[in-house]
């Protein structure tokens, strides 16, 4: 099992940046793929001063996935999951929504004030999140799954069951404008410095790592998971909540029903590929990052074949699978032959 | 702190009532109250025919959720139950109405296909140690994605068996009518009772759900049980997908969007611990009609909007598993 | 009396796993009517050589016997099918099925196709009825004590098959009423005919129940003796492997850390203890002092620390930091007051395996300077290297995940953590464990440096002169009971021996 004299550093520092090259390379490879067969992906225009084209549509469409995925990353370091960040992301649209109403000219609510108390309210809602995981102890597929269920009822609540469609424009920038490239890509850079900084500045990486990956020696260690937990928790909610209004933004309405549907599965997938073990322990925001363009892309390259949409699907389902076999152990066992035997 | 309100078990132990039996004992209680509270104050509720077209509307998320209380006694759970359902209807309306099949070729088929399906997930979940929700998450996006390479849009189906089938009412001895569907339905909720009371498969998928290492230890045929827990739940989706296109006479790869987690629910709300290991399917049963009762309220009452339904749903799911926690206790490993 | 015949019997057998021999060429002979306990020390083969017999493992050499016939098991399936049951001390039975479920279960007897309850409960009933225990069979088995639970699953094995019973730490959840209830019930199985082989680390019920004793030691057979004629002393030296008459010369010890008996105590308990785990016990702690722990495995020795740290919480009793109570049960406010702990399972409770050798190494220093206040990495990175260098730790990088350092590498690093956090009161359980001679030495070197800084040492190990080299003062402890507290520079090792063995007149008088 370890070995008796310790290797030359080349052989662990490989393997230790090999899961961010797997998901590089398989980038690469999709964005390779449609260099040879999709012709016009690589064109990028310039049209009234932005930025157009294939490349350019994978970044927007993908930044409120990129946002989910750096908020699933850390709950999944620490060994969770949340499998409310939709229909959180669908309240969040609703908030800011009914906040501003429906003129075209001017919002009801001053636009920081509306996005505030959307990002409030999602915050909340990651906060009950956190508090079921740490302090009453459910498991946390099981506590995320209530708020999931009864997240899209509230946020039809907020929109009173109509679909509030949002004329107003400068809403509309947040997830659909350009500074030269699009204005969501630097919402994702923020949020990504932001949670980065938080994690690698202060000692809360670290943190997320030990209780992830032995949570009986953080405890040994002195390590609060509870107070970790309701963070982490707590943070995915607000990336749901930037998620939300960036959606909400793009399709210019809040739908309680549809918004970010099934985008939990996407995020949790990303944050998979991108390196870091559904299982917890070592996380990877860059990692997550890359996994959310890598699905993305596929989205993208799919669409741009004419192919229906849904069958995306298909392929995230074999990736799934791919990437699941992969982390299994037992899987890998099959290639390497050897078996461990218990000690007496 | 619980300490103050006693030990529950020291008061089932008084009142000689197993305590097991309480979740279910609840579930049923507060149908029959929300019933009789419904009934009390609108007007038509009360009525047989009401009640009957209760059971006709949820007939297949009954049948549906019968095969997840399997996989959740055993404490794993699936989340391609919804999927297989849709797929299964346009799958059968793809062979009835474009391949021409008849209907004795086509309900085998894909009551097999459903049963396999679930089958290849219970073994990638049991022998590669996939964890249940991420190689049913798999199968979800399989099975939906699956919809729409057969087709985009809806097929209807113009079978003169299914139509048979969807117009033939049962006349009930005490007024009103009742489909097929239900017939199917209450069929599978005693086949379910007797599998898990009547035959070692069944207590064997308590045994899994109470402690799978201890039934390994045991002896018992644990990798044998669960993938076949998975092939009857994915039996049931298709079971359910069937009773489905009866009921709609059509197939859609939409269709049954997001019911998953209205079965979950039902299997929750039921009395059926998430963890697994303690449950009973009649409680299933009426964690569905408590879901479908709310859905009639609303339609009653006609102000209150049907978005009170998920929340109702998920207060009630927050409210059973606080109430197994307590009386379980912090999960048993 | 003449000698039953023989049951079960191992030849030669031996067991290698990469990089140890668990059994080294065993023969154990297990006769009828008899109840025959398995002792042994860590590593000393004992489950492996119960997994040979139910079938979880395969002898690699030797031969196992059946009633005279070459028997090779597949599974432990087929073991119990020919005989052989195990009842292991965490009751594998499953809570939320009744309690003739759990008997039954997979064997149910059915009528036309499904299970005829009726007959299930009466047989339960019957079967339970035998072993003197009435409950209610159609309750569920959470509900009855552990030691119902226990008699069920022993009721269990003993259905299925009647040649062979293997307890494995029966009594460990157990009170004294229970553990007597227990024995009458063996020992009338023995007087029926039933083999009973008995795993236990408490020496008063190897000689309350047992007619021969098979020791173990590092994988090879010391002796087989009957029970009436083995003295604990001579017991406690098979397991541990030191003649009687070996009167080791103490070495030097830095003779001039001497703590006085008036000193404050820097960390005190009293009446600490967890019904179930440890009897309430006293203890104190100096400024400077090494207290040595002593005693067999299963003694109680780790929960004794874990009691003190926090880990686990006590039931009874307090704990004074330099006078101050302690809050009960929580680690981070015991690291706050400055004592720490170096765990035993370095795998389970040790070493975070993906992360770096210096992250494991400044993990808790971090934790204690909160969230904000962050080593750099010049910083962190110095720290490693000091302490790599300090005890020697074999890796080629700081970096390096701690999941690929040897075993002894890894316990260095742990060791290390706490190095790092300068604790006042460090308590060490087993820190030398899988470490090499030279390595060990430097461990024992640094437990006492640590002392002459003023600080206290809570010294816990296996082995003796490990312990008597190191400390000032040590306590014994016995079947999970604190029973004496020795002088550590005028100790011997064969007066440490007695008193794990027996009762003696070192022993502590409790009320």
């Amino acid at each position: 099992m370890t070995s008796l004299t310790a290797k030359p550093g080349a052989v662990w520092a490989r393997v230790r940046v090999g899961n961010l090259t797997w998901a590089i390379l398989a980038l690469l490879l999709i964005l390779g793929f449609n260099f040879f067969f999709t012709p016009g992906f690589f064109t990028i225009q310039v049209r009234d001063g932005h930025l157009f084209g294939s490349l350019i549509d994978i970044l927007t469409f993908g930044a409120s996935l990129m946002i989910l995925a750096i908020g699933m990353t850390l709950v999944i370091g620490t060994g969770g999951v949340d499998l409310s960040v939709g229909p959180v992301a669908a309240i969040s649209g609703a908030v800011a929504a009914s906040l501003i109403g429906g003129a075209s000219d001017a919002s009801q609510t001053p636009l920081w004030l509306a996005v505030s108390a959307a990002l409030l309210v999602a915050g909340l809602c990651g906060a009950w999140n956190g508090v079921l995981v740490a302090w009453a102890g459910i498991q946390p597929i099981i506590a995320t799954l209530i708020l999931m269920v009864a997240g899209r009822g509230i946020a039809q609540l907020i929109t009173k069951g109509q679909i509030l469609t949002i004329y107003y424009e400068p809403y509309h920038f947040i997830g659909g404008g350009f500074l030269v490239i699009p204005f969501s890509i630097f919402i994702v850079a923020a949020v990504y410095t932001v949670v980065a900084l938080l994690t690698r500045r202060t000692a809360l990486g670290l943190l997320i790592e030990a209780i992830g990956n032995n949570a009986s020696a953080s405890r040994y260690s002195g390590i609060d998971q509870r107070l970790v937990k309701l963070l982490v928790y707590t943070i995915s909610g607000l990336c749901a909540g930037v998620a939300g209004i960036i959606i909400s933004s793009n399709v210019r309405s809040a739908d309680g029903n549809n918004a970010g549907l099934w985008f939990e599965l996407d995020a949790i997938l990303a944050v998979a590929i991108g390196g870091t073990a559904l299982s917890g322990g070592r996380f990877s925001l860059v990692g997550s990052l890359i996994g959310a363009l890598i699905i993305q892309s596929l989205v993208t390259t799919i669409y741009s074949f004419g192919v229906a949409p849904e069958v995306t699907l298909v392929v995230k389902a074999v990736v799934v699978c791919i990437v699941s076999l992969l982390q299994s152990a037992r899987f890998r066992a099959l290639f390497r032959g050897a078996s461990q035997p218990q000690g007496g | 702190m619980l300490a103050q309100f006693g030990n529950p078990r020291a008061w089932a132990a008084r009142f000689r009532f197993d305590r097991r039996y309480l979740p279910v004992s609840v579930t049923i209680g507060l149908f029959v109250l929300f019933y009789t509270l419904a009934a009390l104050r609108y007007t038509g509720i009360g009525t047989v025919q009401v009640f009957s077209n209760l059971l006709i509307d949820n007939a297949f998320l009954f049948i549906s959720a019968i095969g997840m209380t399997f996989v959740i006694l055993s404490g794993g759970i699936d989340l391609s139950v919804a999927a297989v359902i849709a797929f299964t209807s346009i799958l059968s309306a793809a062979l009835l109405e474009q391949a021409m099949l008849s209907p004795v070729i086509v309900i085998p088929l894909v009551l097999l296909i459903g049963a396999l399906f679930g089958a290849a997930m219970g073994a990638l979940i049991h022998y590669f140690a996939i964890p249940p929700f991420i190689a049913t998450l798999a199968g979800m996006f399989l099975a939906r994605g699956a919809c729409f390479l057969i087709s985009i849009y809806a097929i209807p189906i113009e079978n003169a068996f299914y139509r048979a089938v969807a117009q033939y009412q049962i006349r009930l001895p005490i007024g009103g009518f009742i489909s097929i569907n239900v017939v199917i339905a209450l069929l599978m909720l005693v086949v379910a009772i007797y599998i898990l009371h009547y035959t070692r498969f069944g207590r064997t998928v308590y045994a899994i759900g109470g402690n799978e290492q201890s039934a390994l230890l045991m002896g018992l045929p644990v990798a044998r049980t669960k993938v076949l827990i998975y092939a009857l739940n994915g039996f049931c989706s298709a079971l359910a997908g069937v009773v489905y296109s009866f009921y709609m006479l059509s197939g859609y790869g939409l269709y049954a969007n997001g019911f998953e987690l209205d079965i979950i629910a039902a299997v929750v709300i039921g009395g059926t611990l998430l963890s697994g290991g303690f449950g009973y399917v009649i409680g299933t049963f009426f964690g569905v009609l408590i879901q479908g009762l709310i859905q009639v309220v609303i339609t009653f009452d006609g102000t209150l909007n049907s978005w009170w339904t998920r929340i109702v749903v998920g207060v009630l799911t927050l409210f059973f598993i606080g109430m197994q926690r307590f009386l379980i206790g912090k999960g048993h490993s | 009396m003449t000698l039953q015949p023989v049951i079960v019997e191992t030849r030669g057998v031996s067991r290698r796993f990469p990089g140890v021999v668990a059994l080294s060429k065993v023969d154990f002979t297990l006769r009828r009517g008899e109840i025959h306990a398995l002792m042994g020390e860590n590593g000393a083969g004992k489950s492996t050589l119960i997994k040979l017999l139910t079938g979880v493992e395969k002898p690699d050499e030797g031969e196992i016997l059946l009633e005279g016939q070459r028997v090779s098991f597949r599974n432990p399936h087929e073991a119990q099918e020919h005989g052989i049951s195990t009842v292991y001390q965490e009751v594998n039975l499953c809570t939320n099925l009744s309690v003739a479920e759990n008997m039954f279960i997979g064997r149910e007897p059915r009528r036309w196709g499904r299970i005829d309850w009726p007959q299930v409960y009466a047989r339960a009933e019957q079967a339970l009825a035998r072993l003197d225990v009435s409950v209610d069979v159609r309750q569920p088995l959470g509900d009855c004590s552990v030691a119902i639970q226990q008699l069920v699953a022993i009721a269990r094995a003993l259905d299925i098959s009647a040649k062979v019973l293997i307890l494995d730490e029966p009594t460990a959840s157990l009170d004294a009423n229970e553990v007597e209830t227990l024995f009458k019930l063996l020992r009338r199985l023995r007087d029926e005919g039933l083999a009973i082989i008995f795993i236990t680390h408490f020496l008063d019920q190897v000689y309350a129940i047992s007619d021969r004793i098979t020791v173990l030691r590092q994988g090879e057979l010391i002796g087989s003796y009957a029970t009436a004629e083995l003295s604990r002393l001579a017991l406690v030296s098979h397991m541990i492997g030191k003649a009687l008459d070996d009167l080791d010369l103490l070495q030097e010890r830095k003779a001039e850390q001497e703590a006085t008996s008036d000193d404050a105590a820097v960390l005190e308990a009293q009446g600490l203890g967890k019904r179930g785990t440890i009897e309430p016990f006293d203890l104190r702690l100096q400024p400077g002092q090494v207290l040595g722990l002593a005693g067999l495995l299963g003694s109680g020795r780790t929960e004794l620390a874990r009691l003190l740290f926090g880990i686990d919480s006590a039931d009874q009793g307090q704990v004074r930091v330099q006078g101050q109570a302690l809050e009960i049960g929580s680690p981070a406010a015991s690291l706050r007051a400055g004592i720490a702990m170096c765990p035993e399972n370095r795998r389970l409770d040790g070493i975070i395996p993906d992360l770096s050798v210096r992250e494991n190494i400044v993990l808790a220093l971090q934790v204690s300077r909160g969230w904000l206040r962050t080593l750099g990495y010049a910083e962190q990175v110095a720290l490693a290297e000091r302490f790599i260098e300090l005890l020697n730790i074999k890796t080629s990088d700081p970096e390096q995940p701690v999941k690929q350092l040897s075993g002894g590498n890894q316990q260095k690093v742990i060791l290390a953590r706490w190095l790092a956090i300068n604790p006042q009161v460090l308590i060490l359980d087993e820190p030398t464990r899988g470490i090499d001679i030279g390595a060990k030495t430097e461990i024992q070197k640094l437990v006492l440096e640590l002392a002459g800084e003023g600080r206290s040492v809570l010294f816990i190990s296996s082995e003796l002169e490990e312990v008597l080299r190191c400390s000032h003062r040590i306590a014994v402890l016995r079947d999970r009971q604190k029973v004496a507290e020795l002088d550590g520079r005028t100790a011997t090792e064969a007066q440490l021996m007695q008193v794990m063995a027996e009762r003696s007149e070192h022993d502590i008088a409790y009320s």
